[in-house]
């Protein structure tokens, strides 16, 4: 018997829609574990989130204090490992977001927990699969510690759909609070009307054979036509192109959308590791050989100068007739 | 400036991955120094040298090492880089998890007492990006996962990172001694600021410098201490053991296109795409 901490991440008074890949997780090993999910909210904002959150869990935890104004690994790890203890959790998970994948391993110290990281599914309460060497192969482990600590691949699990009745939502006191002389100093936040790269159902790249961030226009047209996120190659946004959190890879954001546009990329495996899980591929590439033609589902060998301008006229057409 | 510089040697990961008996294969295979330790052997040299004239300041680059007799080859390129000395902890990769290195980390931490320990974010066999966090986390110091750019204050007291997260550019401060992950854009030409290298100095190339004939000779007269799990309060005690490894379904052979409207047109009708 154990419980499942799940650390949810918000926006507001919602939850991230990567928090829901967490928690899909989170259910299916309080399943295997005999116990029940406890979404677990630190920070600030998290008391007005924690109605969303009991929407998909029975049992919400909230950590709210003056000295968690923002997030810390060094604040928020000690919270998290002393409720994990508190609650009787054999599982504590997140999703790997950039935020879960700085935390949890942190947690996981202060735990003498072993980790998984970035799994795509649990077959057993202590075993799971997880993508290794890029995305090239799939590795099967068995934790063997008391407590496991787990960052799920949001592309992996279908988001938590919601339950019956409400959870019920307690507050924690987050104890000593010692940043350990870290500070946050700002973020230079990067807005953007599009969707989010990790659940968009389109998405649109462009390489570093789009040679400037001035001919991104063009795919920013095709991206709001179709309602997709924009993403890019690191060479794209290494060269200034693009704002760096576009990039898509083993090292930028993994994507799995129902349709991914690789326009000027030749598909590194670093690339291929971010998006070789989306449901149809197409790549636009002047050069037939390039690697990206081996994953594509449809691929058009063109110079994108040619082909985008086209292809919004002709999806334009097709929108027309319907 | 001290600076530990944790490195691992890993498999080639352009080559493609093939199994035996459920597990990779690596029987001749090629070794990289993992690529994000490399360029965290970049980042501590730009640390402590003036990029443009090539002289460096007071300081010292550890680089450690767990692994096989082999990866001897790899600790040389970072000497041969430039780090100063090495310690090579001689284990076989399966003795190994995060939990068994973060000790020997630890245990050699306590030992050389370094201001900064700067290592790669992930390595690119096991892909699990947790040892910088977990080692932060035992010792008790603050962490800069991710960084992009790093800028040592004045007084050396404390770094400003920039870390890329999501939805933009976090900057975050940590003291001296702490721990640092850096990411692929630290190697950009003017993502390291250490008040000595001239402001207007540019890094060029996209990776990690590459080791010079010059280097290379030096290398083979800095010191590599080797020792065992053993020596440094570790056991061959991985809490994670590797089932099985498969390879991920290769994906349906796709079709050249021969123009837009086709493509538009298998988009919509048979892919249901659009
Ligand atoms: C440790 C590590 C991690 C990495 N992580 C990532 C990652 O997360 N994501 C990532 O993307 N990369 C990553 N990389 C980099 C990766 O190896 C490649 O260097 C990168 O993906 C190349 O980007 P690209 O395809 O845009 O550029 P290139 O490889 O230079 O390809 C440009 C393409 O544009 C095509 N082209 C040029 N002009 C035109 C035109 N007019 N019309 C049509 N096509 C044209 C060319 O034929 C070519 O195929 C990583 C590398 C390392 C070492
Ligand atoms: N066996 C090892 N020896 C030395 N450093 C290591 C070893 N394994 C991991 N590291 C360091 O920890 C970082 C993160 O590794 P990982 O958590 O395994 O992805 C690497 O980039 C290295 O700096």
């Amino acid at each position: 018997m154990g419980n499942i901490l799940a650390l949810c991440e918000f926006n507001g008074p919602t939850l991230r829609s990567s928090a829901l890949a967490n928690l899909a997780f989170a259910r299916a090993a309080a399943t295997a574990h005999g116990g029940e999910v406890i979404a677990l909210l630190v920070g600030a904002g998290a008391q007005a989130a924690s109605a969303d959150a009991a929407k998909y869990a029975p049992k919400v935890i909230v950590v709210e204090d003056a000295g968690l104004a923002h997030y810390l690994a060094e604040t928020y790890a000690p919270i998290v490992a002393r409720l994990a203890n508190e609650n009787g959790a054999t599982v504590v998970s997140a999703t790997a977001t950039a935020q879960g994948k700085d935390l949890l391993p942190r947690v996981a110290a202060l735990l003498d927990a072993g980790m998984a990281s970035d799994i795509a599914s649990m077959t057993a309460k202590d075993t799971f699969v997880r993508p290794i060497l890029s995305g090239n192969a799939l590795s099967t482990v068995q934790i063997s510690t008391p407590i496991v600590c787990v960052t799920v691949r949001q592309t992996e699990f279908e988001p938590a759909t919601e339950l019956g009745s409400a959870g019920a939502v307690t507050t924690a006191a987050a104890g000593a609070i010692d940043a350990l002389g870290a500070t946050f100093d700002r973020l230079d936040a990067q807005k953007s009307d599009r969707p989010d790269l990790g659940d968009a159902k389109v998405v649109v790249s462009g390489g570093r054979g789009m040679k400037t961030g001035e001919n991104f226009k063009v795919l920013e047209e095709l991206a709001d036509l179709l309602g997709a996120a924009m993403g890019a190659s690191r060479a794209a946004t290494d060269a200034g192109m693009v704002p760096a959190d576009w990039q898509v890879g083993q090292t930028g954001k993994i994507v799995a959308p129902n349709l991914y546009f690789a326009v000027a990329i030749s598909g590194a495996i670093q690339h291929l590791a971010g998006m070789k899980g989306s449901k149809t591929i197409v790549a636009i590439n002047k050069n037939k050989d390039e690697p990206i033609f081996q994953v594509a589902d449809y691929g058009l060998v063109a110079e994108w100068e040619k082909a985008i301008p086209e292809l919004i006229s002709e999806i334009k057409k097709l929108k027309a007739s319907r | 400036m001290k600076i530990l510089v944790p490195v691992k040697r890993v498999p080639d990961p352009t080559q493609k991955a093939k199994i035996k008996d459920g597990h990779i294969d690596l029987t001749g295979a090629s070794w990289i120094v993992n690529t994000f330790d490399e360029y965290a052997v970049e980042t501590a040299l730009r640390l402590l040298e003036n990029g443009a004239d090539g002289t460096r300041a007071a300081g010292e680059i550890i680089v450690v090492s767990i692994g096989p007799e082999d990866a001897a080859k790899e600790i040389r390129t970072t000497l041969a880089m430039g780090a100063d000395r090495a310690i090579h902890v001689v284990t076989k990769d399966s003795e190994i998890d995060a939990l068994v290195v973060v000790k020997v980390l630890q245990s050699i931490i306590a030992a050389e007492k370094p201001d900064l320990v700067v290592m790669g974010k992930q390595a690119v066999d096991g892909d699990a990006n947790q040892v910088g966090q977990m080692l932060a986390g035992k010792l008790g110091w603050a962490q800069a996962t991710f960084a992009a750019t790093l800028e040592l204050a004045g007084d050396k007291k404390s770094l400003l990172v920039g870390r890329e997260v999501d939805g933009g550019v976090e900057y975050k401060r940590v003291p001296v001694p702490s721990v640092i992950t850096v990411d692929l854009r630290i190697v950009g030409s003017k993502s390291v600021k250490n008040g000595i290298t001239p402001e207007s100095h540019n890094y060029s190339g996209e990776g990690a410098r590459l080791p010079s004939l010059k280097g290379i000779m030096a290398a083979k007269k800095k010191p590599m201490v080797t020792g065992k799990l053993g020596d440094y309060g570790a056991e061959a005690a991985p809490v994670i053991k590797e089932l099985s490894v498969t390879l991920p379904p290769p994906r349906a052979a796709g079709q050249i296109v021969a123009d837009v409207p086709t493509l538009v047109k298998k988009l919509a009708d048979e892919a249901k795409a659009l």
